[in-house]
């Protein structure tokens, strides 16, 4: 049985700062956690904080350099992660296709799905 | 995505959902399987021409409920029109009303703990709970078990019908039966899996993926039961072994000893997934095996391993389950925690036992115990009959090249 990442891309300079997560997001989400979680499907989860509190470490031409975030040179960064066991891509697609559903339609979120080598 | 395969996607994930809340308004699980499947029938043969619906599983869920209700209701009709003439049914429950999650959570209980009920014969629930809880198709679960695929459709109809026939009714049990129907639920689990585990050394990879499959089973059951130790301890145990799963053999499929194993190709989240469950369990049998597996993950050295933490918690086990295979395991341990003279007294001890007669470890442990005492010829003797014993041609290899290097 196949796993997979899911890399949740988000456009930081477009969501307004302290986003407020409207209340029955929040109960969709975790209605959709719990589901998914009994599923067995649900390995591993978490948000990231802001690229204003990352870093960039970069092994170039034999030297090491480091940028502080906020990355805004990339319109799309990662914003969560989630790692997936499932029995092939489209049952793995389908239940990402289910997370992004459950997000408010204003809001721009993309996945995206990438199989673990060897996992 | 084809409609065919969002239907068919769909239903997979679905499927032991609607089979368990079908079975709870029919209360049979051979005929919430084929109502399942109408279902399916129902979305392939509308889905491409109407589109996909927003929500496929709630339609698939709702279809098949329909059907069940409608069956009901015919059998009441039925019934009391039999009874009219005289001749009585037994009764039928009214059929539910739409479940909320909760009743989701203990329909598909209901579903494992009927799909291993000890009417059933170990094969049956094994079969029975792979394809109503893990989704498998007959097809599937036969190349795993190496069976003829009639062979394991017949032993799922049979099954069924057992169930019908003793009146299985379907419900979790609570009270005095609910431990020793939880233990028969969590066998069926570890057995799935060490079919997997004890075929990871080949080329096939259908039976390694049992492990995967009961590995979703024990996640899915301490989802729904996060209550149970022994639940959590299963899965605890589970993730560990599975997490040694790319080490346990070489490059040639040749199985690979603990000791050797390079423990850098171990399943990271697997161990710490172990680790997790492991708060969450308890002192049950499986609970200590898990404890003893995440020894073992512990250590990031063969050297590093708490022998001395492992011998007693064998010492336990040995409490709760006595079982020569266990002491045996516990005559290991205690032997590298303490040396081999302390240990050779415990295997010496099951040299009478009949379980052990033709179990190649006891040899190849006894073998091992006397190499290390300096006592040569009666190890290299040891090491031939453990490589005469065992059905694995690798392991005899194995065991035939310690022989010669004694």
């Amino acid at each position: 049985m196949p796993r997979f990442l899911s890399l949740i891309r988000i456009d930081e300079q477009a969501l307004p700062a302290n986003t407020e997560f409207p209340p029955e997001f929040g109960e969709r989400m975790g209605a959709l956690m719990e589901e998914i979680t009994k599923a067995g499907v649900m390995l591993d989860t978490a948000g990231l904080l802001p690229t204003s509190e990352g870093t960039r470490v970069t092994w170039s031409g034999g030297k090491l350099s480091y940028t502080d975030g906020p990355f805004t040179e990339t319109k799309e960064v990662v914003g969560g992660y989630a790692l997936l066991q499932a029995k092939d891509k489209a049952e793995a697609l389908e239940w990402t296709k289910r997370f992004l559903e459950i997000h408010p339609e204003e809001w721009t979120v993309g996945a995206e799905l990438r199989q673990i080598d060897g996992g | 995505m084809s409609a065919t395969q969002a239907v068919e996607t769909v239903f997979r994930i679905e499927s032991a959902r609607i089979i368990a809340a079908v079975a709870r308004i029919v209360r049979d699980v051979g005929i919430a399987e084929e109502i399942a499947q109408d279902a399916l029938v129902a979305a392939l043969e509308q889905w491409p021409e109407s589109g996909v619906p927003d929500k496929p599983g709630a339609w698939l869920m709702a279809t098949a409920k329909h059907r069940a209700i409608d069956l009901v209701r015919r059998k009441e009709t039925y019934a009391r029109k039999l009874a009219e003439v005289g001749r009585t049914l037994e009764d039928v429950p009214p059929p539910a009303e739409p479940a909320a999650p909760d009743d989701i959570d203990d329909d598909l209980l209901r579903l494992i703990f009927t799909a291993c009920h000890p009417v059933l014969a170990t094969e049956a629930r094994i079969a029975l709970t792979l394809r109503l809880m893990g989704g498998l198709t007959t097809q599937e679960i036969a190349r795993a078990f190496l069976a003829p695929e009639p062979t394991v459709a017949q032993r799922i109809v049979r099954a069924k019908r057992a169930l019908a026939k003793a009146g299985v009714p379907f419900e979790v049990p609570y009270g005095a039966d609910r431990e020793q129907r939880l233990s028969s639920v969590l066998e069926v689990i570890y057995l799935i899996f060490n079919e997997g585990y004890s075929a990871t050394a080949g080329d096939d990879l259908v039976r390694p993926a049992l492990c995967e499959d009961a590995l979703r089973l024990a996640r899915v059951l301490a989802a729904l039961m996060p209550k149970e130790p022994e639940v959590h301890g299963l899965a605890a145990l589970l993730e560990f072994q599975a997490s040694r799963i790319p080490a346990r053999t070489g490059p040639d499929g040749e199985p690979v000893l603990l000791a050797d194993q390079n423990r850098s190709r171990w399943n990271r989240m697997l161990i710490h997934r172990g680790a997790l469950a492991m708060r969450d369990a308890g002192s049950g049998p499986y609970s200590v095996q898990a404890a003893i597996a995440g020894c073992h993950a512990e250590a990031v050295r063969y050297e590093d391993t708490d022998w001395v933490t492992i011998a007693t918690l064998y010492g336990r086990l040995v409490e709760l389950v006595p079982s020569p295979v266990v002491e045996l395991n516990r005559a290991v341990a205690v032997s590298m925690a303490e040396g081999p003279q302390a240990a050779l007294p415990l295997v010496d001890a099951l040299a009478g036992e009949p379980a052990l007669r033709t179990y190649h470890l006891l040899p190849s442990v006894r073998g091992d115990l006397l190499e290390r005492l300096g006592r040569r010829e009666e190890a290299r003797a040891e090491f031939e009959r453990a490589a005469s014993l065992t059905h694995n041609a690798r392991e005899r290899d194995l065991l035939l090249g310690r022989a010669a290097r004694v």
